[in-house]
């Protein structure tokens, strides 16, 4: 077994700098990173460009780190559930590019995959496909996406083990295991972190091999953002 | 004249037996309200769960389960879970059977645009790009006209395109209209809506042939 435990979090973000470009699992505020953000926000780390496909609320996720204005530029599909999030997007400080929410995912993975670049529908003959590559395949147009180039992934699971087998649980699931993998280093925290061994091999969702650190994370709020209910009849 | 219920019944009456649907944010989240139980269906959204279910019981929220809207929801048996790329492999790959979205402007040769509104906040397109550009059978939901009053129905869009020649059938608080090759084709009023109204408040080329039967709820 290769161990990819790290004892906490600080030791998990070592070698992470100013200007990196890093990946955030999560969709909403379900499924992120909580901690590894608030090590960020600790360690004060600035103009960071992050793909992520939400930005976070003013007070949660990466709205935290908006706030101390580390991020120079956001990489997203769906923005603005965020105050601060729209001043800084006006004013010209934040630059942000809103991508395909499946081109996003098909970025991360083809990261993760090997795949330099490839070929989508999506965004053909609007916007987003201006500047870009487009061909045609079987009478239909479609336009060149290409692979993230990042430093750090930071994914959110369930349950992991020291060999950095990942399990996730519900939607949290989203770009997390497309991301495992797709950055030069994928930092995993886990809410809980069994021994090895105890994780049947037929259940894991993400193996190892796209995880350089795990660590359990000392602290998970989960919010909600939308707290829906139907009434009991 | 349909309100926003009216609009999501007329469009359950598209939703056939063993089709896998996907609803957008709005008026099409409604449609899941209406869908006859006697047929089997299954909603995906494309955060990444199949086979959603109602809203939980208050104290029996999950965080960890969502909808594309953020809201919490539940699953039904047989659902599944996955992640974002397998999600959209679903959509692209076309093994989704219908799409309902909303939109804020239609072109007569099946342009959508929805996403952006130059000058104001924009959000981002989400999911919708991808879905637009993918799916087979595309249903808009949406008011015929904006609060200004002006036609949604356009010869041509004027807002920022989110996909081009996609949209087959669009659903309003008037009309149920077809794309075709010449442009809308009036298929159903809505009740008490004479073909004069619809006409009036569409701007591209409307189709009008024989009769055009009131819509059946």
């Amino acid at each position: 077994m290769i161990n990819k435990k790290v004892a906490n979090v600080s030791e998990a973000l070592e070698g992470v700098k100013d200007n990196m470009t890093f990946m955030f699992g999560g969709f909403g505020l379900s499924g992120i990173p909580e901690n590894a953000i608030a090590e960020l926000v600790q360690k004060g780390v600035k103009g960071l460009k992050c793909i992520s496909n939400n930005a976070g609320v003013d007070d949660f996720g990466l709205g935290l780190l908006l706030q101390g204005k580390q991020i120079d530029k956001m990489t997203s599909s769906y923005v603005g559930e965020n105050d601060e999030f729209e001043r800084q997007m006006l004013s010209g400080e934040l630059d942000v590019e809103l991508i395909p929410q499946g081109t996003l995912a098909e970025r991360c993975r083809a990261a993760q995959a090997g795949f330099p670049a490839f070929y989508t529908p999506a965004g053909y003959g609007t916007e987003v496909a201006e500047g870009k590559e487009t061909r045609e395949f079987d009478g239909k147009m479609y336009v060149l996406e290409h692979a993230f180039d990042a430093d750090f992934g930071f994914v959110k699971a369930w349950k992991g083990d020291a060999a950095g087998n990942l399990v996730f649980k519900g939607t949290a699931r989203n770009f997390n295991p497309n991301m495992c993998g797709a950055a030069k280093i994928t930092v995993a925290e886990v809410e809980e972190l069994v021994p090895v061994g105890e994780l049947d091999p037929n259940q894991i969702h993400i193996p190892g091999i796209f995880v350089q650190r795990i660590f359990k994370g000392e602290r998970f709020e989960k919010r909600i953002e939308q707290r829906t209910v139907r009434q009991r009849d | 004249m349909l309100d926003k219920n009216g609009i999501a019944k007329r469009i359950a009456k598209e939703v056939q037996d063993g089709y896998y649907v996907n609803l957008g944010i709005g008026i099409p989240t409604l449609v899941a309200n209406y869908v006859r139980d006697d047929i089997e269906v299954e909603f995906q959204s494309e955060n990444g769960v199949l086979g959603m279910g109602p809203f939980p019981f208050e104290g029996e929220e999950d965080a960890d389960i969502i909808n594309a809207g953020k809201q919490t929801i539940t699953t039904l048996p047989g659902a599944s879970f996955f992640d974002s790329a397998t999600s959209f492999s679903m959509i692209r790959g076309k093994h989704v059977d219908l799409t309902i979205l909303g939109a804020m402007e239609v072109s007569e040769n099946g342009d959508i645009a929805n996403w952006k509104i130059p000058g104001k906040m924009v959000k981002g397109m989400g999911g919708a790009m991808d879905l637009v550009a993918s799916a087979e059978n595309i249903i808009v939901a949406m008011m015929h006209t904006n609060r200004a009053g002006q036609s949604k129905l356009l010869a041509e869009c004027s807002l920022p395109l989110t996909g081009v020649g996609c949209v087959k059938k669009i659903v309003t608080n008037l009309a149920v209209i077809e794309i075709t090759d010449n442009g809308f084709k009036l298929l159903e009023r809505a009740p008490g809506v004479s073909v004069e109204d619809i006409k009036n408040a569409t701007q591209g080329t409307l189709i009008i042939e024989g009769d055009i039967p009131e819509m059946q709820i």
